[in-house]
């Protein structure tokens, strides 16, 4: 094999765990978008989906059913954390939701230690297809399953924000809450809708992301929710395609420095990345220039 | 005459500390106060020294850092480098010596830090420095002449009580001065309408950065402690939750309220403590206590009755 196509490799790698990022970053900067709060429940709610999906099918759920309700179980439960603890908190100063959410990721990890315990177990390989054969490049079936997958809900969620009536209300109150409402516009159910989305689409990516590293603890959900997260910040917090962008851009420089720098120091080049993003256009790849107004 | 009254305070202040330390310490060398009770008021002293300084960029400036213990770690790497290189010397002045260059260390850190971030503000800022944080950690966890991921070991038990508490008797004064100077209203003026300020012609940039480095100094002295107290430091130690069990100590106290700060950092510091008994349990009861108080506080009602009780009492006082 050629160094060429080592690169190719690396690159798909990257892709791969770029497009889970970018799942998982879409549910980040939605709620950014509408709720101005940085949703940091949202890593766990990827490791409550995975644990659901090993539940049934340890329980012996068929596959498709599985993954359903591991959907249906965590858009209820995005929606719930929604209703119980940032509704109330709707006009509170940021630093209270941000402290909030931060409670609600403790909680989710530390009960899920409490009824699983922290010990890690195995996650059956649920997509064996057989590798796609390029020239030497072979790419094994869960990671053309993985991006595939992930492309289809990114396009299926940028159609939906822009060419539906749901969708057109997401935007509305992501831009200005108080016209929203005097819009007719029913602010409650608009961000319900999107806590339940992102947290639908994390659920997704919680299963593909454990398809692709075959591990299920309390703690899996950490990890891929801070590279999401940085991904959402990279592309322009509230903006989809951003989040998308994002996603990629850290799956393929992650799987780069991995490959070629130093995979210790893979953080933090990640890390720095980020703050050089920030540092030179602070408002992310492909987000808006926030006015000021006096 | 305000002057004689604010020195009036701080000789209050300051005996009260006295009295309080000497009573602390008999207690402590005729072991009416155990080792294990000890270790708990240096922690809290600790507690204290970074939720104070993590105030004055938070609270009374209002820019929202997750980065804290990034400093800290900084603080304690240095310190703790210092003083096992330094032979030689008694141990009074080793440990002076590197405490401060462990502080001076972070405040670097903290300035190189601030400078390109003076620009971003709000959830921005928060995600910047929680970036650094995370860089600060990773950046240790691949030096292998500080131990790497496996920890310094060997840096000497110089955190007594006596340090600990004279050191956030120090950190309190020094930030309930500086409160009260021009630089202190110059950075709540800031918080309140940063446009305004600018316009009255504050050197905006100038002020953060004097704030942020004044955090990260102290910052640096905790983490001198930390690491003298506990022998072996770990870049694990440092990492985000760290920063945002010092964040909650400051929202808990209030923003921008130093004895608010001393006493939420009290309760989170012997909270788990006691908790210590149900392990398992420790985590969950702290992620529903966070959230439950979250959700108190800015609930309408309960703050009415919160007002009511004090009503209550200000008119028994009376009485």
């Amino acid at each position: 094999m050629n160094t060429f196509s080592q690169f190719l490799m690396q690159l798909f790698n990257g892709i791969n765990s770029g497009s889970i990022y970018a799942l998982i970053a879409l549910g980040y900067t939605m709620v950014y978008g509408i709720a101005k709060l940085i949703n940091f429940a949202h890593g766990d709610i990827i490791m409550v989906g995975a644990y659901v999906c090993l539940l049934s099918i340890n329980g012996g759920l068929p596959l498709p059913l599985a993954i359903i309700a591991s959907i249906i179980s965590c858009t209820v439960l995005g929606i719930m954390i929604e209703k119980i603890a940032y509704k109330p908190l709707r006009n509170a100063s940021r630093i209270t939701l941000l402290i909030t959410a931060i409670g609600i990721s403790y909680l989710l990890q530390s009960s899920f230690q409490l009824i699983f315990s922290s010990n890690s177990r195995p996650f059956p390989d649920i997509i064996n297809l057989p590798p796609l054969i390029i020239g030497d490049i072979t790419i094994a079936g869960k990671y053309y399953v993985t991006i595939i997958i992930s492309v289809i809900l990114m396009t299926v969620l940028q159609l939906f924000v822009k060419k539906t009536k749901t969708g057109k209300a997401m935007r509305a109150v992501s831009e200005d809450q108080g016209a929203a409402m005097l819009m007719g516009i029913n602010i409650d159910k608009t961000i319900a809708i999107t806590f339940g989305i992102g947290s639908a689409l994390a659920a997704i990516a919680g299963i593909l992301y454990c398809a692709s590293y075959p591990i299920v603890s309390p703690y899996i959900g950490a990890m891929p929710g801070i590279r999401a997260f940085i991904a959402a910040v990279l592309g322009g917090i509230g903006s989809i395609p951003g989040a998308v962008l994002g996603g990629f851009v850290l799956g393929i420089i992650e799987a780069l420095t991995k490959a070629y720098i130093s995979s210790q120091l893979s953080d933090a080049i990640v890390f720095s990345v980020l703050i050089l993003i920030l540092v030179f256009k602070p408002s992310g790849i492909l987000g808006q220039n926030a006015k000021e107004k006096v | 005459m305000k002057k004689a009254i604010y020195f009036k305070k701080m000789t209050i202040t300051l005996s009260g500390a006295f009295i309080a330390f000497v009573f602390l310490s008999i207690l402590i060398k005729y072991g009416i106060i155990n080792r294990y009770y000890t270790g708990i008021l240096i922690s809290f002293g600790i507690n204290v020294i970074l939720a104070v300084s993590l105030n004055v960029t938070t609270g009374f400036l209002g820019q929202l850092t997750l980065g804290h213990a990034g400093f800290m770690a900084v603080g304690a790497y240095c310190a703790a480098f210092i003083s096992k290189n330094l032979v030689g010397l008694p141990d009074v002045v080793c440990f002076m010596i590197a405490l401060t260059g462990g502080g001076l260390m972070a405040m670097l850190i903290g300035a190189l830090v601030c400078l390109p971030t003076l620009r971003l503000k709000g959830d921005y800022l928060a995600i910047i420095t929680l970036a650094f944080g995370e860089v600060i950690k990773n950046i240790l966890l691949n030096l292998s002449f500080l131990g790497g991921a496996n920890g310094y070991i060997g840096i000497p038990r110089f955190t007594d009580f006596g340090w600990t508490f004279w050191l956030a008797v120090i950190t309190v004064l020094a930030t309930l001065s500086l409160m009260r100077s021009r630089f202190g209203r110059v950075i709540t003026s800031i918080r309140d309408d940063e446009i305004a300020s600018e316009a009255t012609g504050i050197a905006i940039s100038r002020f953060k950065l004097l704030a942020f480095i004044f955090a990260a100094f102290f910052a640096g002295i905790a983490g001198g402690l930390y690491a003298h107290y506990m022998s072996i430091i770990e870049p694990r130690v440092f990492d985000i939750d760290k920063s945002i069990e010092i964040l909650v100590m400051v929202v808990l106290g209030g923003m921008g309220n130093v004895p608010g700060c001393i006493i939420a950092a009290g309760v989170l510091t012997i909270l788990p403590e006691f908790l210590r008994g149900v392990d398992n349990l420790r985590m969950l009861l702290y992620a529903i206590a966070l959230i439950v108080i979250m959700l108190c506080k800015y609930n309408p009602n309960f703050n009415r009755l919160i007002h009511r009780w004090r009503n209550k009492l200000k008119g028994a006082d009376r009485t």
